[in-house]
């Protein structure tokens, strides 16, 4: 299985963890308090997170603290960049056939 | 030369991406561009593909068959089922993969679009909310954009070094 941002983000539960991480850090048990589903089931999402490093892990005394790390989050933005440059390229040739169309008529 | 700027943003948690841009022209024109195959064959594929429509029937319950044609010769067909349209104001759609009778094939997930469109001071605003079935369906259309969008971007540079 991929273990990337984007396999991350893809999850409705996950993005709520990352949420709630972005407040402010929390122990595994806090994070699970939040959710229905099994600790279990939510300890592997934080798994997942921990694995493609939106999320850090901190020892505190005996307790583990989760950390939201925005410096990942930010190849979200990157990823969608070429998708915009196929957009901005398609919406350049618009503007050329806008430009003839006005052309025509004059 | 406008320098208009193409903005994208998502909302992952209503699997939407929405592509927002003004454009220099009156709005009939611009409404023109978007829903005339003539003219949507001059711009809608990116470089170096281009969009060769078959068919169009632009009302709501019609549909519009294109095939993108790269240097390499056909490549994917394409149609769109218009469920709503406004003229001059708004249209909805849903985008899929096929062949070339139009029958679509589902290894490539589909997508509904609401255009929308507006005058401005200077031209003509246009709104593209594109809403996936899933996220997964997401990412994966994003994933070929971002294929796509390599090879846009060396087509432009093809063209400034031409000059």
């Amino acid at each position: 299985m991929r273990r990337d941002v984007f396999q991350a983000i893809a999850d409705p539960t996950r993005r709520a963890i990352l949420s709630l991480l972005a407040l402010q850090a929390m122990t595994p048990n806090s994070i699970a308090e939040h959710f229905d589903s099994s600790r279990q089931a939510v300890s592997k999402h934080i798994k997942v997170l921990t694995e493609c490093e939106l999320v850090k892990q901190k020892q505190s005394g005996r307790e583990i603290y989760y950390h939201f790390n925005p410096q990942k989050m930010k190849e979200v933005d990157k990823w969608l960049e070429p998708f915009r440059v196929k957009w901005e390229d398609r919406f350049k040739q618009l503007d050329n056939v806008l430009k003839n169309l006005k052309n025509k008529k004059t | 030369m406008s320098n208009k700027q193409t903005t994208i943003s998502k909302d992952a948690a209503n699997k939407k991406l929405i592509v927002v841009r003004e454009f220099d022209a009156p709005l009939e024109e611009v409404w023109r561009a978007w829903t005339d195959s003539e003219v949507l064959d001059k711009w809608w594929a990116p470089k170096p593909w281009r969009a060769e429509t078959k068919t169009m029937d632009f009302r709501e319950g019609g549909f519009w068959l294109y095939c993108m044609v790269g240097p390499d010769g056909p490549g994917m067909w394409c149609r769109a089922d218009f469920t709503k349209v406004v003229p001059n104001k708004s249209y909805s759609g849903d985008d899929a993969f096929c062949d070339e009778n139009g029958n679509i094939t589902h290894d490539i997930p589909g997508m509904h679009w609401d255009s929308k469109f507006s005058a401005t001071d200077t031209g003509t605003k246009v709104e593209v909310e594109i809403t996936f079935a899933s996220d997964a369906d997401m990412q994966k259309i994003i994933e070929m954009g971002f294929e796509e969008g390599f090879t846009a971007a060396h087509g432009n540079l093809d063209e400034v070094l031409k000059k």
